[in-house]
């Protein structure tokens, strides 16, 4: 049966999940590849294997290991080859091992952000430069990627990748075993030839697609490429030459419609007009028999057919009206990859004991010169190498700093220019990012604190959450320490060093459990602040109350802290405090 | 490598080719960063230099592809050289990919040579097949800070010097670094922005008849890539003769005391530090100037090239959210008065 015809059926998640499948097999390449969301690992797994059949026989078929190095991606030195035969033999990485095939990417949203930049890169020039220990070679690697998200909510795979995937499918439960209509694997390798020659006459798929995205809010012109490819491949799946209008309508739903970012005007508005001087005069000769009304119906029917297609969350959260700029921002692994004790920078003589890491290459270019000098080695090695060349890798430590920013944003703290503390946050932020310092951000107001930003470097994501930030309720200090607290511990098991600066008019009045009273409050935060002191974290309260508090000069105390009383919110000062406690932590 | 997509047939992106011609003609204005959304193809208009450019002479032999006429000092082997040979290449555009080592980078001692004939011979990095031509970092963001560190001042200098174990070489490296970045991906260090002379916003565009043209273009071009490229290259060559006549024009091209005052107190106004915005603004102005064949740099120069001169020198004024390219656009209203 058709693959086209399934998916017109109507909502069927599964039909789109088979349709991807198939149309990915015919054009992988153009298709970029696959999103999966799938509520099983099982299902995932059941979907990859299934498209994994599709593919012509000696496809290579390689999963990505989390954690993946750059060696092992890229490619690097080989080296066993290397010492065998004296001479640098290049190993090729997964991306060029996977060259005219696919690369399964398990929990693609913990990705970190360099890894996706050299996956993406692949992907576009179907090469990969490889430029590592010595070695200088253009590897081919064309490649399509299934990308696994099996994230929780606030996880996404990074948009550079999620991009350049044509097909985002959401498995729907129990996947594994249903039996969808796909088709043969000759079927595949028959529509691949048919695929380069099929012809989408007068650009009218080009059109209708690009209009289809813009109406849907998809702003990346990656979108409707794609979804001419998968039109193209459906239609050679189809055993057509020419993209007809079903081709359209099932790109449209496999490409598009999970991408929607917002809905189409109701049927009743007008219509965005078409381009002025394309389609109306080739369309006469085209369907003599039709008027130029044609084009509006098809496009219609396109939209409806992809409206059909939405899957119902989707659906839900495109017509609630609500802020997606959080979910937009498209996490990557970036602000993880902190996580690396140190960075590599070059090399030093040494011995690799204790921890340190032997530099092959370089100990075999530090032996290099000696080897006519030197007797040969002994059971014919190649290579004589000897203690004083060892070469062991440098690291730095400076992984670097986290501050940890705690605003009071109570109504008293708002009585006292709240709006000034933010522009003092905002000067802080920017220093600390200049200097590659990551930034976390915790508002404490009402009954507890609230973690705003995770540690990050994006500038403009903190300063957009700081805007946002409303003033007003209680003052519960204590919840601010502890949850700050909490943060300094995390960043520290991930190799950095975390500095606390809290910004207060030290008035706290709920305690640590949310309830309001002045007395268990004060005691809450005192307590707290303690501990700050006995987990050794620095730390800095800045008292923006108009004449200074007792109990925040009390806690900074209690801290180990230093006490800085700031009556006028001066944002450059504050800036200069705070770096020079930094400094001083580490 | 595959083929690659045209120069000329790229849609729209005016920003992006004008500060690449630019870079083209008077390489002085040192660097082009380009900021964009996803999608925009930032790397397809770096990745299609190579066809614009006019080919270079070289010193024939000369590993760092010294130019005939002016003999670098700093390089290892042509002086001394007795009048070489001369041979035409063309101009390198080199890809400094993620995952570089430093070793690839800078250069290092050949391995194979030495292990195998016991020579100590440099073997050339990225740098100096780099130089004279481009050097092109993509998500300039995610490369490591000491590799950054390290292209900033071979850039700066123009000259490479490696002492590593067993090699101590100096070699001439200029090139115009050409970066790109996502600033939702990890903000770039100021110091870093400001050693780049032009900056450059790619922006998905947004009328429909834009986006279909984009759209069928990039759809021809996978199709049938070769006749793609030859529907092309007439216009290529053109891009490619405009750029030959304006590195030939651009030292005559005159700059009025009037025109460099415009340019300081463009500068004055926005409260861009140090001079190395002016200094931008007018070479990159008297660049155009030369590219369109005019005698003289006018008003319009400066006004077409300021943004991409000045935007990613702002300071950073935290409390305000307007745009660098708008606060440029509205000083040069108010400093022109036009």
């Amino acid at each position: 049966m058709s693959v086209a015809s399934a998916a017109h059926e109507g909502v069927d998640a599964g039909a789109f999940a088979a349709s991807a499948a198939a149309l990915l097999a015919v054009a992988p390449r153009a298709l970029g590849g696959a999103l999966l969301r799938a509520t099983s690992y099982e299902d995932g797994a059941s979907w990859a294997q299934q498209f994994a059949a599709l593919l012509p026989e000696a496809t290579p078929v390689l999963r990505l290991p989390p954690g993946v190095t750059d060696d092992r991606l890229i490619g690097g030195l080989d080296l066993g080859a290397t010492l065998a035969t004296g001479r640098p033999i290049a190993e090729r990485g997964i991306l060029s091992r996977a060259d005219g095939g696919v690369v399964v990417v398990p929990g693609a949203e913990r990705l970190t952000a360099r890894v996706v930049a050299a996956i993406a890169s692949a992907m576009d020039m179907g090469s990969i430069p490889l430029q590592r220990d010595g070695i200088s070679a253009m590897l081919d690697a064309r490649i399509a990627v299934v990308a696994v998200d099996d994230g929780t909510d606030d996880e996404t795979v990074a948009r550079p990748l999620r991009e350049r995937l044509a097909c985002w499918i959401a498995l729907p439960p129990r996947w594994r075993g249903a039996a969808w209509p796909l088709p043969s694997r000759d079927e595949i390798v028959d529509a691949r030839v048919r695929y380069a020659a099929v012809v989408d006459t007068d650009g009218r798929a080009a059109e209708i697609l690009t209009s289809t995205a813009m109406v849907l809010g998809i702003d990346s012109l990656r979108a409707p490429v794609q979804a001419l490819a998968a039109a193209r491949a459906a239609a050679a799946l189809a055993g057509r030459l020419t993209v007809s209008d079903e081709d359209i309508a099932l790109a449209a739903q496999v490409t598009l419609a999970p991408r929607a970012t917002r809905l189409p005007p109701r049927a009743d508005e007008p219509p965005p007009p078409p381009p002025p001087d394309e389609a109306p005069p080739d369309r006469a000769d085209d369907a003599p028999s039709e008027s130029g009304e044609e084009t509006r119906p098809l496009e219609d029917q396109v939209l409806d057919a992809v409206l059909a297609a939405l899957p119902p969350e989707l659906l839900d959260a495109l017509t609630q009206p609500q802020d997606r700029s959080t979910k937009e921002s498209g996490r990557t692994g970036l602000e993880k990859a902190g996580t690396q004790r140190g960075r590599p920078v070059g090399t030093r003589r040494g011995l690799p004991r204790g921890g340190a890491r032997l530099h092959v290459l370089e100990t075999l270019r530090a032996a290099a010169p000696w080897q006519r000098l030197r007797p040969a080695p002994p059971g014919g090695a190649t290579v004589a190498v000897r203690k004083e060349d060892f070469r062991v890798r440098r690291f730095i430590e400076r992984a670097g700093r986290t501050v940890i920013v705690a605003v009071d944003a109570s109504g008293s703290a708002a009585l006292n220019r709240l709006a000034e503390a933010k522009g003092a946050v905002e000067f802080l932020l920017a220093e600390s990012y200049a200097r590659r310092d990551k930034v976390a951000l915790i508002a404490f107001r009402g009954s507890a604190a609230e973690l705003l930003l995770t540690p990050t470097r994006a500038l403009a994501r903190a300063r957009r959450e700081l805007a946002a930030l409303p003033g007003g309720g209680g003052t519960p200090l204590a919840s601010g320490i502890a949850m700050s607290l909490q943060l300094a511990e995390q960043s520290r098991r991930a190799g950095s060093v975390p500095t606390i600066v809290i910004l207060t008019d030290g008035r706290a009045n709920i305690a640590q459990d949310g309830s309001p009273g002045r007395p268990q409050a004060e005691e809450d935060a005192r307590t707290s602040a303690r501990l700050v002191r006995a987990r050794g974290v620095a730390a800095l309260l800045v008292d923006c109350s108009p004449r200074g508090e007792a109990l925040a000069r009390e806690l900074s105390t209690l801290m180990g802290g230093t006490y800085v009383a700031l009556p006028v919110a001066d944002a450059r000062t504050m800036a200069t405090v705070t770096r020079a406690v930094v400094e001083r932590s580490t | 490598m595959g083929l690659v997509f045209p120069f000329s047939a790229i849609v729209g992106q005016d920003e992006m080719k004008l500060a690449l011609t630019i870079a083209a003609v008077d390489p002085s204005v040192g660097g082009v960063m380009v900021f964009g959304d996803r999608g925009t193809g930032k790397s397809t208009a770096v990745r299609a230099l190579p066809g614009v450019l006019p080919a270079m002479s070289v010193v024939k032999g000369c590993p760092y592809q010294c130019d005939p006429g002016v003999m670098s000092p700093a390089c290892a082997t042509c002086p001394g050289r007795a009048a070489g040979k001369e041979a035409k290449v063309p101009v390198p555009v080199v890809d400094l990919p993620l995952g570089a080592t430093e070793d690839r980078v800078v250069g290092a001692l050949d391995l194979e040579r030495a292990l195998s004939r016991g020579e100590k011979a440099f073997e050339p990095g990225l740098l100096a097949r780099a130089h004279r031509g481009f050097l092109y970092v993509d998500e300039v963001n995610l490369l490591e800070d000491h590799l950054v560190d390290l292209l900033l001042d071979v850039a700066q200098t123009g000259e490479n010097v490696v002492e590593r174990e067993g090699v101590s070489v100096r070699h001439p490296a200029r090139f115009v670094l050409v970066g790109s970045g996502n600033p939702e991906e990890g903000e770039l260090r100021p110091q870093l922005l400001d050693r780049f002379g032009l900056s450059v916003e790619v922006r998905t565009p947004t009328t429909l008849a834009v986006r279909v043209e984009v759209v069928k273009r990039r759809d021809a071009f996978e199709r049938d890539p070769e006749a793609f490229i030859a529907a092309y290259h007439k216009d290529d060559l053109k891009v490619r003769r405009r750029i030959e006549k304006g590195r030939a024009t651009l030292t005559s091209v005159d700059v009025s005391d009037t025109m460099l005052e415009q340019a300081s107190r463009l500068c004055m106004a926005l409260g861009t530090d140090g001079l190395r915005g002016e200094l931008t603004v007018i070479r990159a102005a008297r660049a155009v100037a030369a590219i369109d064949g005019k005698s003289h740099v006018t008003l319009s120069h400066l006004t077409a090239v300021a943004p991409l001169a000045l935007r990613h020198r702002l300071r950073r004024n935290v409390l305000d959210e307007t745009g660098s390219t708008t606060r440029v656009e509205r000083a040069i209203a108010e400093v022109f008065a036009v």
